[in-house]
Protein backbone atom coordinates (compact mmCIF):
# COMPACT_ATOMS: atom_id res chain seq x y z
CA UNK A 1 0.00 0.00 0.00
CA UNK A 2 1.60 3.51 -0.84
CA UNK A 3 1.87 6.06 2.23
CA UNK A 4 -1.06 8.20 2.30
CA UNK A 5 -0.42 12.10 1.45
CA UNK A 6 -1.47 12.86 4.64
CA UNK A 7 -1.78 10.40 7.37
CA UNK A 8 -5.27 9.51 9.30
CA UNK A 9 -4.31 11.99 12.37
CA UNK A 10 -4.00 14.89 10.52
CA UNK A 11 -6.89 13.93 8.33
CA UNK A 12 -8.99 13.88 11.30
CA UNK A 13 -7.68 16.51 12.97
CA UNK A 14 -7.50 18.73 9.81
CA UNK A 15 -11.27 18.62 9.62
CA UNK A 16 -12.67 18.57 13.16
CA UNK A 17 -10.32 21.96 13.17
CA UNK A 18 -12.13 23.44 10.04
CA UNK A 19 -15.94 22.57 11.60
CA UNK A 20 -14.48 24.37 14.92
CA UNK A 21 -13.13 27.18 13.34
CA UNK A 22 -15.86 27.65 11.26
CA UNK A 23 -18.38 27.90 14.15
CA UNK A 24 -15.94 30.18 16.13
CA UNK A 25 -15.89 32.42 13.66
CA UNK A 26 -19.36 32.50 12.80
CA UNK A 27 -20.36 32.99 16.45
CA UNK A 28 -17.81 34.99 17.35
CA UNK A 29 -18.96 37.22 14.62
CA UNK A 30 -22.50 36.94 15.93
CA UNK A 31 -21.55 38.13 19.41
CA UNK A 32 -18.72 41.12 18.46
CA UNK A 33 -22.77 42.38 16.92
CA UNK A 34 -23.56 42.89 20.44
CA UNK A 35 -21.09 45.44 20.72
CA UNK A 36 -19.04 46.83 17.53
CA UNK A 37 -17.72 48.84 19.43
CA UNK A 38 -13.02 48.48 20.44
CA UNK A 39 -10.82 49.82 23.16
CA UNK A 40 -7.58 49.43 24.71
CA UNK A 41 -6.61 49.18 28.27
CA UNK A 42 -8.28 47.31 31.05
CA UNK A 43 -12.12 49.00 30.35
CA UNK A 44 -14.25 50.46 27.72
CA UNK A 45 -18.46 51.17 27.10
CA UNK A 46 -20.18 52.86 25.35
CA UNK A 47 -19.46 56.27 27.80
CA UNK A 48 -15.45 55.35 26.70
CA UNK A 49 -13.75 56.85 23.11
CA UNK A 50 -13.50 53.18 21.24
CA UNK A 51 -10.24 52.77 19.90
CA UNK A 52 -12.10 51.80 16.42
CA UNK A 53 -16.01 51.09 15.48
CA UNK A 54 -17.32 48.11 13.11
CA UNK A 55 -19.43 50.36 10.71
CA UNK A 56 -22.79 48.11 11.64
CA UNK A 57 -25.84 48.06 13.25
CA UNK A 58 -25.61 46.49 16.87
CA UNK A 59 -27.82 43.97 18.18
CA UNK A 60 -28.65 45.95 21.42
CA UNK A 61 -30.16 49.59 21.62
CA UNK A 62 -27.64 50.76 23.67
CA UNK A 63 -24.85 50.88 21.28
CA UNK A 64 -25.12 54.23 19.23
CA UNK A 65 -23.93 53.16 15.93
CA UNK A 66 -25.89 56.03 13.82
CA UNK A 67 -28.31 53.24 12.39
CA UNK A 68 -31.33 53.15 13.18
CA UNK A 69 -32.00 49.33 13.23
CA UNK A 70 -31.13 46.90 16.08
CA UNK A 71 -30.44 43.32 14.70
CA UNK A 72 -31.49 40.25 16.50
CA UNK A 73 -30.21 38.84 19.43
CA UNK A 74 -28.51 36.01 19.27
CA UNK A 75 -25.69 35.95 21.80
CA UNK A 76 -27.42 33.15 23.53
CA UNK A 77 -27.17 30.10 21.22
CA UNK A 78 -23.68 31.95 20.04
CA UNK A 79 -22.14 31.74 23.42
CA UNK A 80 -22.84 28.19 24.10
CA UNK A 81 -21.70 27.11 20.62
CA UNK A 82 -18.50 29.41 21.01
CA UNK A 83 -17.18 27.87 23.74
CA UNK A 84 -18.21 24.01 22.88
CA UNK A 85 -15.95 24.96 19.57
CA UNK A 86 -13.66 26.21 21.84
CA UNK A 87 -13.18 22.90 23.55
CA UNK A 88 -12.66 20.91 20.82
CA UNK A 89 -10.60 23.10 18.78
CA UNK A 90 -8.40 23.05 22.43
CA UNK A 91 -8.27 19.41 22.30
CA UNK A 92 -8.06 18.88 18.50
CA UNK A 93 -4.98 20.59 18.81
CA UNK A 94 -3.74 19.28 22.25
CA UNK A 95 -4.19 15.66 20.39
CA UNK A 96 -2.23 16.77 17.19
CA UNK A 97 1.07 18.60 19.04
CA UNK A 98 1.67 15.95 20.85
CA UNK A 99 1.27 13.43 18.34
CA UNK A 100 2.97 15.48 15.65
CA UNK A 101 6.12 15.58 18.45
CA UNK A 102 6.20 11.92 19.22
CA UNK A 103 5.77 10.95 15.35
CA UNK A 104 8.38 13.07 14.03
CA UNK A 105 5.31 15.19 11.81
CA UNK A 106 6.44 18.83 12.53
CA UNK A 107 10.64 17.61 12.27
CA UNK A 108 9.69 15.50 8.80
CA UNK A 109 6.95 18.04 7.11
CA UNK A 110 6.77 21.26 8.83
CA UNK A 111 10.06 22.41 10.12
CA UNK A 112 12.35 24.16 6.95
CA UNK A 113 14.93 22.11 5.60
CA UNK A 114 18.03 22.29 6.00
CA UNK A 115 18.95 24.86 3.72
CA UNK A 116 15.97 26.71 3.20
CA UNK A 117 15.92 28.65 6.54
CA UNK A 118 16.66 31.70 4.73
CA UNK A 119 14.27 34.90 3.64
CA UNK A 120 16.16 34.43 0.80
CA UNK A 121 14.68 30.97 0.23
CA UNK A 122 11.11 32.12 1.66
CA UNK A 123 11.67 34.91 -0.92
CA UNK A 124 12.64 32.64 -3.78
CA UNK A 125 9.14 30.91 -3.15
CA UNK A 126 6.91 34.04 -3.24
CA UNK A 127 8.49 35.11 -6.61
CA UNK A 128 7.44 32.03 -7.98
CA UNK A 129 4.44 32.17 -6.81
CA UNK A 130 4.04 35.33 -8.29
CA UNK A 131 5.18 34.45 -11.33
CA UNK A 132 2.55 31.72 -10.97
CA UNK A 133 5.56 29.11 -12.54
CA UNK A 134 4.41 25.48 -11.65
CA UNK A 135 5.91 23.62 -8.16
CA UNK A 136 9.47 22.40 -8.45
CA UNK A 137 9.74 18.81 -8.81
CA UNK A 138 10.08 18.07 -4.86
CA UNK A 139 6.64 20.32 -4.08
CA UNK A 140 4.81 17.11 -5.24
CA UNK A 141 5.74 14.96 -2.13
CA UNK A 142 6.02 17.54 0.36
CA UNK A 143 5.70 21.22 1.64
CA UNK A 144 7.94 24.23 0.24
CA UNK A 145 9.98 26.54 2.68
CA UNK A 146 6.49 29.20 2.54
CA UNK A 147 4.36 26.70 2.72
CA UNK A 148 6.25 25.26 6.12
CA UNK A 149 6.54 28.32 7.79
CA UNK A 150 3.24 29.65 7.24
CA UNK A 151 1.77 26.54 8.93
CA UNK A 152 3.96 26.84 11.55
CA UNK A 153 3.16 30.06 12.30
CA UNK A 154 -0.45 29.58 12.54
CA UNK A 155 -0.09 26.23 14.59
CA UNK A 156 2.53 27.80 17.06
CA UNK A 157 1.67 31.60 16.62
CA UNK A 158 -2.16 32.43 15.32
CA UNK A 159 -3.56 29.72 17.47
CA UNK A 160 -2.04 29.82 20.68
CA UNK A 161 -2.23 33.56 20.26
CA UNK A 162 -6.01 33.27 19.65
CA UNK A 163 -6.39 30.60 22.89
CA UNK A 164 -4.93 33.05 24.89
CA UNK A 165 -6.48 36.36 23.88
CA UNK A 166 -9.79 34.23 24.04
CA UNK A 167 -9.12 32.88 27.64
CA UNK A 168 -7.76 36.72 29.17
CA UNK A 169 -11.82 37.50 28.40
CA UNK A 170 -12.67 34.85 30.98
CA UNK A 171 -13.46 36.76 34.22
CA UNK A 172 -13.07 33.31 36.10
CA UNK A 173 -9.78 32.18 33.79
CA UNK A 174 -8.24 35.78 35.16
CA UNK A 175 -9.25 35.57 38.54
CA UNK A 176 -6.57 32.19 38.89
CA UNK A 177 -3.97 33.71 36.33
CA UNK A 178 -4.08 37.29 36.37
CA UNK A 179 -0.84 37.49 34.18
CA UNK A 180 -2.92 35.88 31.65
CA UNK A 181 -4.98 39.06 30.75
CA UNK A 182 -2.49 41.93 32.39
CA UNK A 183 0.59 40.86 30.27
CA UNK A 184 -2.08 41.98 27.19
CA UNK A 185 -2.76 45.04 29.14
CA UNK A 186 -5.96 44.41 30.32
CA UNK A 187 -9.17 43.10 29.16
CA UNK A 188 -10.10 45.76 26.39
CA UNK A 189 -7.06 45.23 24.86
CA UNK A 190 -7.49 41.23 24.69
CA UNK A 191 -10.58 41.51 23.40
CA UNK A 192 -9.20 43.98 20.45
CA UNK A 193 -6.44 41.35 19.88
CA UNK A 194 -8.92 38.32 19.87
CA UNK A 195 -10.51 40.40 17.49
CA UNK A 196 -7.16 41.12 15.45
CA UNK A 197 -6.00 37.42 15.70
CA UNK A 198 -9.13 36.35 14.79
CA UNK A 199 -8.39 38.11 11.42
CA UNK A 200 -4.95 36.89 10.60
CA UNK A 201 -6.13 33.27 11.03
CA UNK A 202 -9.28 34.27 8.56
CA UNK A 203 -6.52 35.28 6.28
CA UNK A 204 -4.78 32.02 6.15
CA UNK A 205 -8.05 30.55 5.23
CA UNK A 206 -9.04 32.46 2.37
CA UNK A 207 -5.24 32.06 0.98
CA UNK A 208 -4.88 28.10 2.01
CA UNK A 209 -8.51 27.61 0.16
CA UNK A 210 -7.50 29.94 -2.78
CA UNK A 211 -4.45 27.96 -3.46
CA UNK A 212 -6.29 24.37 -3.24
CA UNK A 213 -8.62 25.91 -5.92
CA UNK A 214 -5.52 26.61 -8.12
CA UNK A 215 -4.09 23.32 -7.50
CA UNK A 216 -7.16 21.18 -7.78
CA UNK A 217 -9.71 21.75 -5.35
CA UNK A 218 -11.09 18.42 -5.41
CA UNK A 219 -8.20 16.60 -5.93
CA UNK A 220 -6.87 18.36 -2.80
CA UNK A 221 -9.60 17.98 -0.76
CA UNK A 222 -9.86 14.27 -1.42
CA UNK A 223 -6.33 13.84 -0.35
CA UNK A 224 -7.23 15.21 2.77
CA UNK A 225 -10.35 13.35 3.46
CA UNK A 226 -9.26 9.54 1.86
CA UNK A 227 -5.41 10.33 2.21
CA UNK A 228 -5.08 9.58 -1.47
CA UNK A 229 -5.11 11.82 -4.47
CA UNK A 230 -3.96 10.17 -7.03
CA UNK A 231 -5.21 8.39 -10.31
CA UNK A 232 -7.61 5.76 -9.92
CA UNK A 233 -9.88 7.77 -7.81
CA UNK A 234 -9.63 10.54 -10.24
CA UNK A 235 -10.56 8.61 -12.90
CA UNK A 236 -13.89 7.29 -10.85
CA UNK A 237 -15.10 10.62 -10.58
CA UNK A 238 -14.10 11.77 -13.93
CA UNK A 239 -16.36 8.79 -15.33
CA UNK A 240 -19.35 9.66 -13.04
CA UNK A 241 -19.22 13.53 -14.12
CA UNK A 242 -19.63 12.04 -17.50
CA UNK B 1 -11.37 -18.28 11.58
CA UNK B 2 -10.02 -14.90 10.76
CA UNK B 3 -6.88 -13.95 12.86
CA UNK B 4 -7.39 -10.98 15.10
CA UNK B 5 -5.08 -8.06 14.16
CA UNK B 6 -3.35 -5.81 16.22
CA UNK B 7 -5.02 -2.86 15.42
CA UNK B 8 -8.27 -4.41 15.73
CA UNK B 9 -7.47 -5.52 19.41
CA UNK B 10 -5.53 -2.00 20.10
CA UNK B 11 -8.62 -0.26 19.01
CA UNK B 12 -11.42 -1.61 20.54
CA UNK B 13 -9.23 -1.64 24.22
CA UNK B 14 -9.20 2.11 23.64
CA UNK B 15 -12.34 2.17 22.83
CA UNK B 16 -13.64 -0.28 26.16
CA UNK B 17 -11.05 2.48 28.42
CA UNK B 18 -12.82 5.12 26.79
CA UNK B 19 -16.31 4.35 27.61
CA UNK B 20 -15.29 3.09 31.64
CA UNK B 21 -13.05 6.00 31.38
CA UNK B 22 -16.30 8.21 30.56
CA UNK B 23 -18.69 5.97 33.36
CA UNK B 24 -15.89 6.96 35.62
CA UNK B 25 -15.67 10.59 35.19
CA UNK B 26 -19.17 10.59 35.38
CA UNK B 27 -19.50 9.38 38.93
CA UNK B 28 -16.76 11.54 40.42
CA UNK B 29 -17.99 14.70 38.01
CA UNK B 30 -21.29 14.27 39.67
CA UNK B 31 -20.04 13.50 43.57
CA UNK B 32 -18.12 16.67 43.35
CA UNK B 33 -20.12 18.66 41.62
CA UNK B 34 -18.91 19.23 38.21
CA UNK B 35 -21.58 19.07 36.33
CA UNK B 36 -23.65 22.52 35.85
CA UNK B 37 -27.45 22.26 35.36
CA UNK B 38 -27.44 23.20 31.61
CA UNK B 39 -25.42 19.87 31.11
CA UNK B 40 -28.08 18.45 28.67
CA UNK B 41 -28.73 19.53 24.84
CA UNK B 42 -26.18 20.01 22.04
CA UNK B 43 -24.29 22.52 23.64
CA UNK B 44 -24.39 19.82 27.21
CA UNK B 45 -20.66 19.05 26.60
CA UNK B 46 -18.77 22.22 26.29
CA UNK B 47 -21.01 23.54 29.04
CA UNK B 48 -19.94 20.70 31.31
CA UNK B 49 -16.19 20.86 30.19
CA UNK B 50 -15.97 24.59 31.14
CA UNK B 51 -17.29 24.11 34.80
CA UNK B 52 -15.63 21.57 35.51
CA UNK B 53 -12.12 22.58 34.81
CA UNK B 54 -13.64 25.94 36.63
CA UNK B 55 -14.22 24.43 39.66
CA UNK B 56 -11.23 22.41 39.31
CA UNK B 57 -9.13 24.85 38.85
CA UNK B 58 -10.38 28.29 39.70
CA UNK B 59 -12.65 27.17 42.58
CA UNK B 60 -10.77 29.40 45.36
CA UNK B 61 -9.36 32.21 43.73
CA UNK B 62 -10.11 35.53 44.14
CA UNK B 63 -11.03 38.33 41.01
CA UNK B 64 -8.39 40.40 40.23
CA UNK B 65 -8.91 43.74 42.35
CA UNK B 66 -7.93 47.30 41.25
CA UNK B 67 -6.21 50.24 42.43
CA UNK B 68 -8.26 52.94 42.93
CA UNK B 69 -6.91 55.24 39.92
CA UNK B 70 -8.17 52.52 37.85
CA UNK B 71 -12.03 53.35 39.01
CA UNK B 72 -14.40 54.19 35.52
CA UNK B 73 -14.72 57.74 35.47
CA UNK B 74 -18.01 56.84 33.24
CA UNK B 75 -19.26 53.63 34.51
CA UNK B 76 -22.11 52.59 31.95
CA UNK B 77 -25.00 51.81 34.28
CA UNK B 78 -27.03 49.39 31.19
CA UNK B 79 -30.96 49.36 30.34
CA UNK B 80 -33.01 47.71 32.36
CA UNK B 81 -36.55 47.60 32.25
CA UNK B 82 -39.01 50.53 33.63
CA UNK B 83 -39.41 49.92 37.67
CA UNK B 84 -42.56 47.89 38.94
CA UNK B 85 -45.24 50.32 40.45
CA UNK B 86 -43.66 48.47 44.08
CA UNK B 87 -40.15 49.39 43.40
CA UNK B 88 -41.64 53.06 42.41
CA UNK B 89 -43.48 52.79 45.67
CA UNK B 90 -40.33 51.83 48.13
CA UNK B 91 -37.93 54.17 46.45
CA UNK B 92 -40.14 56.94 47.20
CA UNK B 93 -39.92 55.44 50.81
CA UNK B 94 -36.00 55.93 50.84
CA UNK B 95 -35.72 52.37 50.58
CA UNK B 96 -36.31 51.88 53.89
CA UNK B 97 -39.11 48.95 53.34
CA UNK B 98 -36.94 47.19 50.97
CA UNK B 99 -36.79 43.54 52.27
CA UNK B 100 -34.57 41.07 51.77
CA UNK B 101 -35.90 37.22 52.22
CA UNK B 102 -33.31 34.67 52.81
CA UNK B 103 -35.56 30.88 52.90
CA UNK B 104 -35.86 27.34 51.46
CA UNK B 105 -33.33 24.93 53.09
CA UNK B 106 -32.21 27.22 55.82
CA UNK B 107 -32.31 26.36 59.67
CA UNK B 108 -33.09 29.93 59.83
CA UNK B 109 -35.65 31.56 57.26
CA UNK B 110 -35.15 35.64 57.89
CA UNK B 111 -36.17 38.55 56.51
CA UNK B 112 -33.30 41.37 56.60
CA UNK B 113 -33.97 45.49 56.15
CA UNK B 114 -31.44 47.56 54.72
CA UNK B 115 -30.23 48.97 58.12
CA UNK B 116 -30.14 44.92 59.76
CA UNK B 117 -27.50 44.33 56.27
CA UNK B 118 -25.96 47.36 57.18
CA UNK B 119 -25.00 46.58 60.56
CA UNK B 120 -22.84 43.44 59.18
CA UNK B 121 -19.77 43.88 58.57
CA UNK B 122 -18.64 46.21 55.63
CA UNK B 123 -15.88 45.17 53.05
CA UNK B 124 -15.49 46.83 49.68
CA UNK B 125 -13.94 45.55 46.47
CA UNK B 126 -12.48 47.63 43.07
CA UNK B 127 -13.59 45.23 40.83
CA UNK B 128 -14.48 45.00 37.17
CA UNK B 129 -17.87 44.38 35.60
CA UNK B 130 -17.85 42.41 32.29
CA UNK B 131 -20.80 42.13 30.26
CA UNK B 132 -21.19 39.17 27.97
CA UNK B 133 -21.49 41.86 25.33
CA UNK B 134 -17.81 43.19 25.68
CA UNK B 135 -18.34 46.50 27.53
CA UNK B 136 -16.76 46.74 30.94
CA UNK B 137 -15.88 49.05 33.94
CA UNK B 138 -14.15 49.09 36.64
CA UNK B 139 -15.96 50.46 40.10
CA UNK B 140 -15.52 50.40 43.87
CA UNK B 141 -18.51 47.76 45.30
CA UNK B 142 -19.06 48.04 49.10
CA UNK B 143 -21.37 45.82 51.00
CA UNK B 144 -21.64 42.67 52.92
CA UNK B 145 -20.23 39.36 52.23
CA UNK B 146 -23.14 37.08 51.21
CA UNK B 147 -21.40 34.25 53.09
CA UNK B 148 -21.50 35.93 56.77
CA UNK B 149 -25.40 36.23 56.04
CA UNK B 150 -25.65 32.55 54.89
CA UNK B 151 -23.45 31.71 57.86
CA UNK B 152 -26.55 33.21 60.08
CA UNK B 153 -29.50 31.74 58.08
CA UNK B 154 -27.43 28.26 58.75
CA UNK B 155 -27.47 26.96 55.51
CA UNK B 156 -28.38 23.17 54.99
CA UNK B 157 -25.08 20.74 54.02
CA UNK B 158 -27.13 19.71 51.45
CA UNK B 159 -27.62 23.15 49.50
CA UNK B 160 -26.16 23.65 46.27
CA UNK B 161 -27.57 26.17 44.83
CA UNK B 162 -28.62 30.39 45.72
CA UNK B 163 -31.24 30.94 43.35
CA UNK B 164 -31.46 34.93 43.90
CA UNK B 165 -34.59 37.04 42.60
CA UNK B 166 -34.90 40.64 41.60
CA UNK B 167 -37.99 42.78 42.54
CA UNK B 168 -38.05 43.61 38.87
CA UNK B 169 -40.64 40.93 37.15
CA UNK B 170 -39.44 37.70 35.49
CA UNK B 171 -35.50 38.47 36.94
CA UNK B 172 -33.66 35.76 38.74
CA UNK B 173 -30.33 33.97 38.36
CA UNK B 174 -28.46 31.07 40.31
CA UNK B 175 -25.14 30.18 41.64
CA UNK B 176 -23.27 27.39 43.43
CA UNK B 177 -21.87 27.16 46.69
CA UNK B 178 -18.60 27.62 46.02
CA UNK B 179 -19.24 31.28 44.43
CA UNK B 180 -22.39 31.67 47.26
CA UNK B 181 -19.39 31.30 50.37
CA UNK B 182 -16.98 33.22 47.69
CA UNK B 183 -15.61 36.52 49.79
CA UNK B 184 -15.85 38.74 46.82
CA UNK B 185 -19.42 37.38 46.78
CA UNK B 186 -21.35 40.72 48.11
CA UNK B 187 -24.84 42.24 49.02
CA UNK B 188 -23.77 45.64 47.59
CA UNK B 189 -25.24 49.21 48.83
CA UNK B 190 -22.45 51.40 47.56
CA UNK B 191 -20.70 52.43 44.81
CA UNK B 192 -17.60 54.37 44.80
CA UNK B 193 -17.67 56.00 48.31
CA UNK B 194 -21.62 56.57 47.71
CA UNK B 195 -25.23 54.99 47.71
CA UNK B 196 -25.44 52.67 45.19
CA UNK B 197 -27.06 54.37 41.81
CA UNK B 198 -30.91 52.89 41.20
CA UNK B 199 -29.17 52.45 37.42
CA UNK B 200 -26.36 50.03 38.84
CA UNK B 201 -28.70 48.21 40.71
CA UNK B 202 -29.35 50.14 44.13
CA UNK B 203 -30.53 49.70 46.87
CA UNK B 204 -29.23 46.17 46.75
CA UNK B 205 -27.38 44.09 44.35
CA UNK B 206 -25.89 41.19 44.22
CA UNK B 207 -22.27 41.21 42.76
CA UNK B 208 -20.54 37.81 41.66
CA UNK B 209 -17.67 39.41 40.34
CA UNK B 210 -15.60 35.93 38.69
CA UNK B 211 -18.69 36.12 36.50
CA UNK B 212 -20.26 37.90 33.62
CA UNK B 213 -22.39 40.35 34.55
CA UNK B 214 -25.85 39.00 34.25
CA UNK B 215 -24.96 36.94 36.65
CA UNK B 216 -25.02 39.87 39.16
CA UNK B 217 -28.83 40.64 39.58
CA UNK B 218 -30.24 44.06 40.65
CA UNK B 219 -32.69 44.40 43.02
CA UNK B 220 -32.22 41.98 44.76
CA UNK B 221 -35.29 40.96 47.38
CA UNK B 222 -35.28 37.07 47.87
CA UNK B 223 -32.36 34.14 48.19
CA UNK B 224 -33.63 30.81 48.15
CA UNK B 225 -31.07 27.73 49.24
CA UNK B 226 -31.86 24.57 47.22
CA UNK B 227 -30.37 21.25 46.38
CA UNK B 228 -31.80 20.83 43.02
CA UNK B 229 -33.08 23.13 40.00
CA UNK B 230 -33.85 22.51 36.37
CA UNK B 231 -32.05 25.14 34.17
CA UNK B 232 -34.31 27.02 31.52
CA UNK B 233 -32.63 29.83 30.08
CA UNK B 234 -31.14 31.28 26.90
CA UNK B 235 -27.78 32.01 28.25
CA UNK B 236 -25.79 29.88 29.66
CA UNK B 237 -26.09 29.21 33.52
CA UNK B 238 -22.55 29.24 34.33
CA UNK B 239 -20.96 32.68 32.58
CA UNK B 240 -16.98 32.61 34.42
CA UNK B 241 -16.57 31.48 30.80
Amino acid sequence: METPRHSALVRVTHWLTVISFVALLVTGLEIVISHPRFYWGETGNVNMKPLFTIPIPSSRDTVPTGYGYVMPDQNGWSRYLHFESAWVLVLTGLVYGIASLLNGHFRRDLVPERGERTLGAHWRRIRQYVRRKAPDADEVQSYNVLQRTTYLVVIFVLFPLVIWTGLALSPSFNAAFPWGVNLLGGRQSARTLHFFVTWALVLFFVVHVAMIAVSGFWKRTRGMITGHAEPQEEAMVTKEVA
Amino acid sequence: MKPISRRAVITSGLAAAGVAGLAVADRIAGRHGLIPPDCRGIYGAGETLTYAAHRLVTRDSKAREFPRNMISKNPFANETAPPSDQFKKLQAGGFSDWRLTIDGMVAHPMTLSLADLRSLPTHSQITEVACEEGWSYVAEWIGTPLSGVLREAGVLPQVRYLKYFSIQPEWSDSIDMADAHHPQTFLTMGMNDGELPVGFGGPLRLRVPRQLGYKSVKYITRITATDEMKFQGEYAWFAGI
